[in-house]
């Protein structure tokens, strides 16, 4: 067989499977579209959630899962680049604890977000005695992102090349204004672009949440120490209940959700495009 | 590697261009370093043996030699870039102007302040021009008077008038040539007593590489400069002091390492070496 053919065959079955995962996606959000643009409106933002659905909006989720994405980044960010930064630049990779800590990062990455739900609960919830609120649940979600967030602070930091870490240790800097001035700068877009591609994720997760308690009716505003509902608990709950008009309003609050993390990747994007590093 | 092209040196033409330092006259000058046999190994193994030899003030100095010979891995032990590794071990005296710059109470971060580095490839930070040559003294503490150093210094790297209208762009915008004479720039701005040059034009074109032989013309008026190379033309060409580097297999013919065959004047390592070895790798018979 020509191995131009060979070549044409193969490229038509990946644009098979392409088309296939497209498809499924094209599907899913048109059908989402068309069953929630209805709810689209004013007191979807507005309203908190009811029992009637006329009246029915969400406020108080949709806030909840903005500040649950900022309690993230805040918590996150620092956490996991300090602890990138330690690994990539300090840690002294022949002691057997750094070789542990390294292991167990990647395999926290790949525990399941209930796990941490189930240890958020009797450590976070109740071990210290937090308490089911907004504050508990962030720590949570913190728990889920941080070692994806780590993973990408290393991945940036160590694409920043030696040459440069070299060239200012050369002009009389110490370890420290290396990393704070060169290293660090260097690899913010990386940074930056790992953290909030984990943080949209973490904005959708539902399990953890449900798991210590998040509410499924909040007729207030969320305050950090308060009781709470997100996005994705919401959309569960509203899925729940029998009467049609839940399920519009459920497809419009996923289309809210969407949109959040849509934004967060474009937001990602655009750092990566903006201020991508060329050695 | 480049070996392969290096040609005979010219004995007559070595006249034209020779600088006309003899060892005696260089001898009477100060001593800025002092080596006393120095031995470098990496986790265990001898990079480079027993190397001992001064280096004078306001001079070039080059280090010459096949690859393998332990040149770079000496001139790193200028500025105690060694540190940084490891496994890195140094054993012997490097004596700077009389005091052990590997004594117990010496940082060597102080160290390298007062020691600049110029590297092989050049290694501009991702920043502005102005920021690249303002890192050293803003690390340094240094905030008053900054535009005027970071001219002086630009200036002085013979690059000043081909910036002088961009200094807030990109480094890396610069060409191959331009980058490394930043990277001159920026070793200059620290006030260093001493500049140490790996390899600096091997990545360069002939132009690029001819600007920054001239430009070590003009420094070592000011500054005390070391530079290892492998082009031996460059090192006729521009230094007054040249260290014949070699590799010397073990005993088991396993291991090799670096040792020091011959230092002298330029001239006369290129026109009378006393070593049979230089006399072959300088007329281009071994290397």
């Amino acid at each position: 067989m020509h191995p131009l053919t060979a070549d044409r065959r193969r490229f038509g079955l990946y644009l098979l499977a392409w088309g296939f995962a497209g498809a499924a996606l094209a599907w899913l959000l048109v059908t989402t579209f068309i069953d929630g643009l209805p709810a689209i409106d004013g007191k979807l933002f507005t309203n908190p959630p009811s029992t009637l659905p006329e009246e029915a909006g969400a406020r108080p989720a949709i806030l909840a899962t903005i500040y649950l994405a900022v309690l993230l980044l805040l918590m996150t960010v620092p956490i996991g680049v300090g602890t990138a930064i330690y690994l990539e630049e300090y840690a002294n990779k022949d002691r057997w604890y750094n070789r542990l800590l390294e292991l167990n990062i990647q395999n926290l990455a790949a525990v399941p977000a209930i796990v941490y739900g189930i240890l958020g609960l009797a450590f976070i919830v109740r071990g210290i005695g937090l308490g089911r609120v907004l504050l508990a649940g962030g720590l949570i979600l913190t728990l889920v992102v941080l070692p994806t967030v780590i993973i990408a602070a290393r991945e940036a930091i160590r694409a920043v090349p030696d040459s440069i870490r070299q060239g200012g240790y050369a002009l009389g800097a110490t370890k420290w204004q290396v990393v704070w001035r060169q290293v660090l700068p260097a690899s913010i877009p990386g940074i930056a672009t790992g953290s909030i591609l984990a943080l949209s994720r973490a904005v959708g997760e539902t399990a953890p949440l449900l798991l210590i308690g998040a509410l499924q009716y909040v007729a207030f505003d969320p305050t950090i120490l308060g009781a709470f509902t997100a996005l994705p608990v919401q959309i569960y709950t509203w899925i729940k209940l029998p009467s049609p008009e839940f399920q519009t309003l459920a497809a419009g609050a996923i289309i809210v959700l969407l949109l959040i993390v849509l934004g967060m990747n474009a937001i990602a994007i655009f750092l990566r495009n903006r201020y991508r590093q060329t050695w | 590697m480049t070996q392969m092209e290096t040609p005979r040196i010219d004995s007559s033409r070595l006249a034209e261009i020779s600088l006309g330092s003899t060892r005696d006259e260089l001898e009477r000058r100060e001593a800025v370093f002092a080596v006393a046999d120095l031995d470098v190994s990496y986790g265990g193994k001898a990079a480079l043996a027993g190397v001992s030899l001064a280096v004078y003030k306001n001079a070039v100095t080059a280090f010459i030699g096949p690859s393998g010979c332990g040149k770079s891995t000496f001139i790193r032990c200028f500025n105690r870039m060694n540190d940084l590794i490891v496994t890195a071990k140094v054993q012997g005296t490097v004596l700077y102007h009389g005091s052990d710059l590997y004594a117990r109470d010496v940082d060597p971060v102080e160290v390298r302040r007062r020691i600049g580095m110029v590297f092989q490839k050049p290694n501009p930070f991702p920043k502005s021009i102005y920021d690249n040559v303002a890192f050293g003294p803003r690390v340094l503490g240094v905030k008053r008077e900054l535009d005027e150093r970071v001219e002086r210094c630009l200036r002085q790297a013979a690059l000043w008038d081909e910036v002088k209208d961009r200094l807030k762009e990109s480094a890396l915008g610069l060409s191959g040539g331009q980058q490394q004479r930043l990277c001159i720039a920026r070793a200059l701005a620290t006030e260093p007593d001493v500049i140490l040059m790996d390899e600096p034009a091997s990545a360069l074109d002939p132009i690029a590489t001819a600007r920054i032989e001239d430009l070590m013309h003009d420094l070592k008026r000011e500054y005390t400069i070391i530079v290892v190379t492998h082009n031996m033309q460059q090192a006729a060409r521009v230094a007054d002091m040249t260290a014949f580097f070699s590799v010397e297999v073990h005993e088991d013919g396993k291991g090799r390492h670096g040792i020091l065959v011959e230092y002298d004047a330029t001239t006369k390592i290129f026109t009378q070496p006393a070593d049979k070895r230089t006399e072959d790798y300088v007329t281009g018979r071994f290397g």
